[in-house]
């Protein structure tokens, strides 16, 4: 149980910081924002890898890696979108 | 010695991502961003695949080889179509962590149902209910978006469906507080199923009644949900670098959300059950007929020209006619001779927050030029010409005392104070909400009828040719 309390008390902090990151973000940026924070949030990336590696049975393993193919797309194309979007703001 | 490597490396992360979102305060600092965020999630990836219980790589070479096949082409679409490239990100998100949470809820059913605590397993509803109704909802938006023929572009109602949604909702929570009790029973796993289904189910059902005027706040809800659902995965999996990334990926789409929902003057309850754009009474037809008065290009180029000052003001009809080079070839005409040439910009317009700034930026409009509408509206009644470029709604003075319609509240760009308003649209019906513009028929606005690029196009032939030296 104090497990969860640890990760329970790093959730709670980790929005506040989130917050109050997000607010000051420059209202020009929203777009990329989003791929940003879309590609950041394809960590689930790391129990995908987890799932798929592991010695489990066939059949979870699929699923992992089905969810690890997802993950790495939003990661690849995230990351990539938001620097060509980013480029563009730069361009002045 | 690995497993630490493994602590240190989430603690990078994390920072890294912080500093990712931080820098994109100002778009000087915002490509550092990205490159903090690719770093951090490279450290992750290599961190948790050099874990001892990692032994099976085949597969994960392969399906990150996939990632990279399919993630390349996905972000060299046309910026015109990256609210639905952004709709399909959440649906592959919310797809990820539906379906390690599936892969983990069947592991340890079969070999370690010690494993499925009551506190463990409630996570793991909430991440398979997250994800899947992202995946779903996701796809809907994105279908929506893209404008695919078998998917209803105006919303679809029908009497009842808040009790539908709403109960397939409740069912598949009442299913989880079933599953929390009972984690290991002899049909626990088929109850575990059909909380999945009752997910997909509902992500289907709570996008028909959303139409493209809503796809600004929907999409930021369903970045925030696609975040939770990864905070879900944390949880399950004990892992504070996924609790971390997704604080901030759904704490993104809270503030986002909150800000759109803000611009239209409506609550997310409203946004998700409120069914904007349905049939709405046309507004009482006061008084006499007003009419149209049209322009023609020579003489809206020569309005142009005359102007000392020039608001434009974008919509989403200027992404559908992908003008906004030739918006940039217009900007360049006018402040060549000496006119200053602003961009108005609310909030929701387009389909997705920031949509109109990514698209100016694109055409190389410089980003002082873009002005957001809280700035620009106390300028507007010295401006010379307002140029409303596909946008409608946002411009409606009818928001401001209209209470029978459904923009009633809604902050608007006011164009209509300008000393002229030339409207560029592409035909006479009314705009997304259903409601007539009585900008259009104001004593001091011409409209401009045709599509926004074709009439750019001729504006700037005007400046360049003969028409005006």
């Amino acid at each position: 149980m104090t497990d969860f309390g640890s990760v329970l008390f790093v959730f709670v902090l980790a929005t506040f910081i989130g917050l109050g990151v997000i607010r000051r973000v420059s209202r020009l940026l929203y777009t990329p924002l989003m791929s940003l924070t879309n590609a950041i949030s394809a960590i689930a990336v790391v129990g995908s890898i987890v799932v798929t590696g592991a010695d489990y049975p066939r059949g979870i393993r699929i699923l992992g890696a089905i969810a690890l193919f997802a993950s790495m797309t939003n990661i690849v194309s995230g990351f990539m979108i938001t620097d060509r979007m980013l480029k563009m703001f730069k361009k002045q | 010695m690995i497993p630490l490597i493994g602590e240190l490396a989430a603690v990078l992360a994390t920072a890294l991502f912080i500093f990712a979102l931080y820098w994109m305060n100002d778009p000087k600092t915002a490509r550092r961003g990205v490159f903090a965020g690719v770093t951090g999630m490279t450290v992750a990836v290599l961190a948790t695949w050099i874990q001892p219980e990692i032994v099976h790589h085949g597969w994960i070479f392969l399906a990150i080889v996939g990632g990279f096949a399919v993630g390349i082409p996905l972000s060299r679409v046309p910026l015109t179509a990256v609210p639905q490239r952004t709709a399909l990100s959440h649906a592959f998100g919310g797809l990820a962590a539906g379906l390690v949470g599936t892969a983990e809820y069947f592991l340890w059913l079969g070999e370690h149902a010690a494993q499925l605590t009551p506190f463990r397993t409630g996570a793991l509803v909430a991440e398979v209910i997250l994800g899947f109704l992202t995946f779903t909802g996701s796809l809907m938006a994105a279908g929506k978006l893209q404008e695919v023929r078998w998917i209803p572009q105006r919303p679809v109602t029908y009497p009842g469906q808040n009790f539908v949604n709403l109960g397939v909702l409740g069912l598949a929570v009442g299913l989880g507080v079933v599953l929390v009790l009972y984690p290991t029973a002899a049909w626990s796993g088929q109850v575990f199923v059909a909380i999945a289904v009752l997910a997909l189910t509902f992500g289907v059902l709570l996008i028909i009644p959303i139409g493209g005027a809503d796809m600004p706040t929907v999409i930021s809800i369903l970045n925030a949900y696609a975040g939770l659902a990864a905070v879900a995965m944390g949880f399950v999996l004990d892992n504070k670098l996924l609790v971390t990334a997704g604080a901030l990926d759904g704490s993104s789409g809270l503030i986002l959300s909150i800000i759109m929902c803000r611009a239209m003057n409506r609550s997310f309850t409203n946004v998700l059950f409120g069914a904007f754009g349905k049939a709405q009474p046309a507004l009482a037809a006061g008084g006499e007929q007003k009419v149209w008065k049209q322009e023609s290009v020579e003489g809206a180029a020569q309005l142009l020209e005359q102007a000392r000052s020039v608001v434009i003001i974008p919509g989403y009809g200027m992404a559908v006619a992908q003008a906004q080079h030739k918006v940039r070839e217009l900007y360049d005409a006018l402040t060549k001779r000496g006119v200053s040439v602003k961009f108005a910009i609310h909030p929701v317009a387009g389909r997705m927050p920031g949509h109109m700034n990514v698209l100016l930026a694109e055409a190389n409009i410089p980003y002082s030029a873009l002005v957001e509408m809280d700035e620009i509206n106390p300028e507007m009644p010295q401006c010379d010409v307002a140029l409303v470029l596909g946008a409608n709604d946002v411009v409606n003075p009818a928001a401001r005392y209209a209470k029978s319609t459904p923009i009633y509240g809604m902050p608007i760009i006011d164009a209509d104070k300008a000393k002229t308003v030339l409207a560029v649209k592409r035909s006479k019906n009314p705009g997304f909400a259903g409601i007539d513009n009585e900008l259009y028929v104001l004593d001091n606005t011409w409209m401009l009828f045709g599509d926004a690029k074709a009439v750019l196009g001729d504006l700037v032939k005007q400046f360049a040719g003969g028409g005006i030296h």
